[in-house]
């Protein structure tokens, strides 16, 4: 399998209990770079990506065939533990999900699960998700104050900025921009324009016109 | 015509909540007046802590203060962790199947037995059987045992409330499913939890029944968890069952009322001070 793409998608299906929410799916994903994916409402493009960081192992009663390889690795091997791989494929949602703790806590979420304990080094993490996020600038002096008293686009922002404080390989973006007003929209999609040089993205955009504004 | 039968209804409806809500509060006010007025004539620094003397009619009740808060502590530490952790199994390890309906109806059924029941149950097991006696550990089993079903239906009830996108965000930043309870899900369920175990407080200080089986009513000073002890309530009962003195009684009685008043004010104000840090 060629390498120049990150994920492979092969002849995956995907059931919720006997409703067949994905058909035969085959994609290829290049390394780094956004990769749009279009589809009516309910058409499962939500499902398909909660397919590529296993989110739906949460659900009961479902059932998937066909294979989804990262990096050549079939991510469905029973060997590979969900939440390594969870680390390695980020995912924002579709509405903003700020956890109810503070800005700082939200951020440290990941790395501290993950074994990061120190405080020197969880701060320089932090301090580079949001400037990633281009969110650092906005909240830099009140990272201590709640994470529920942002605005919805800071919201949005600060959940990429927790999924890049894991330093992912890929990232999962679940119409990031539903429910944001323009403003906001641009600056997450200004955020996007920046982060296809260094992530592979896999984005379900907004509108055509998003599409055609971000990704290549 | 429509109209004005409507504005008729209007008004009963609104005349009858007034008076549900004003008897109601018309009720707690006599209570709580009648057994402060006729309480806290007894109530001195001295009446918190002397020992009784002369079986209650003098001195103070500092033995039965420490044997309520002994008593509640024990129950609340055993049941706590206990109800919390079925509530987490229910909601978040199982889905609903055979097993969970049964650990709900178990739970149910529990709540509705008299607490005189739990109290022979307590006698014949802990302090029969175990051979723990008349001591603040069978009381305060007993007491854990009365109260679980409340402490795991309040414990679920939070989990529940909780939006499912919490999980979702957890397992998504590569938390294991016991990270995403510890960080997530109990910190959120909190409130709730700590409500449940508030109720469950109110009805340890509250309980005679069960503790009189179980804890005994000694008036001595209790010196480990193997004493036996009196609490408030059962004091108040027997000074006023056995006419012993009905003044020390509603005294102990009008001690209880600010105990509990006390527990709640500080218990809220935490609780409103964990809530607004996480708002």
């Amino acid at each position: 399998m060629p390498l120049e793409y990150k994920m492979v998608i092969k002849d995956f299906s995907f059931y919720y209990q006997s409703f067949q929410a994905l058909r035969n799916i085959d994609l290829k994903i290049s390394t780094k770079g956004i990769f749009a994916i279009f589809g009516p409402a309910r058409s499962g493009k939500t499902t398909l990506l909660k397919s590529l960081n296993r989110l739906t192992d949460l659900i009961f009663g479902t059932k998937h065939t066909g294979n989804i390889f990262l990096d050549g690795a079939d991510i469905y091997n029973p060997q590979l533990s969900p939440t390594q791989l969870r680390r390695r494929i980020g995912m924002v949602f579709d509405l903003p999900t700020p956890l109810p703790m503070s800005i700082f806590d939200n951020m440290a979420y990941g790395p501290k699960l993950g074994g990061t304990t120190q405080k020197r080094r969880l701060s320089e993490i932090i301090e580079k998700g949001l400037r990633s996020a281009v969110l650092w600038d906005e909240v830099k002096d009140r990272l201590h104050t709640s994470a529920l008293r942002l605005s919805g686009g800071q919201q949005q922002r600060l959940c990429i900025a927790r999924i890049l404080a894991l330093e992912p390989e890929v990232l999962l973006l679940d119409n990031p921009c539903s429910g944001l007003d323009p403003i906001s929209t641009a600056s997450i999609e200004e955020t996007l324009r920046q982060l296809k040089n260094e992530y592979t993205i896999i984005l379900v955009p907004n509108s055509i016109q998003q599409a055609s504004r971000v990704a290549d | 015509m429509v109209y004005r039968a409507r504005y008729i209804t209007q008004g009963i409806a609104k005349v009858f909540i007034w008076i549900a809500a004003l008897s109601t509060i018309g009720v707690m006010i006599l209570i709580l007046f009648q057994v402060l007025a006729e309480g806290i004539p007894a109530l001195h620094l001295r009446f918190f802590l002397d020992s009784p003397k002369n079986m209650g009619r003098e001195g103070g009740i500092l033995p039965t203060i420490i044997g309520t808060f002994a008593l509640t502590a024990v129950a609340v530490l055993f049941a706590t962790p206990l109800g919390v952790g079925t509530a987490i199994f229910l909601r978040e390890y199982t889905r609903e199947s055979r097993i969970s309906r049964m650990i709900r109806f178990g739970t149910d059924c529990l709540a509705g037995v008299p607490s005189i029941i739990f109290g022979l149950f307590g006698f014949v097991f802990f302090v029969i059987y175990l051979n723990m006696g008349w001591s603040i550990l069978s009381g305060g089993l007993t007491l854990a045992a009365m109260i679980l079903p409340t402490i795991i239906s309040t414990a679920e009830e939070a989990i529940k409330g909780i939006p499912p996108s919490y999980r979702e965000v957890s397992y998504s930043l590569g938390g294991t499913k016991w990270q995403t309870v510890t960080h997530t899900i109990l910190p959120s369920a909190l409130p709730g939890i700590f409500t449940g175990i508030l109720l469950s407080v109110g009805r340890s200080i509250g309980e005679t029944a069960a503790v009189i089986l179980t804890a005994g009513s000694s008036l001595m000073m209790p010196t480990s968890l193997f004493s036996p002890i009196r609490t408030m309530s059962v004091h108040f009962y027997i000074l006023a069952r056995e006419g012993i003195s009905i003044k020390m009684a509603y005294g102990t009685g009008a001690a209880l009322i600010l105990l509990v008043l006390f527990v709640n004010t500080v218990a809220n104000w935490l609780l409103n001070r964990y809530i607004r840090h996480r708002a």
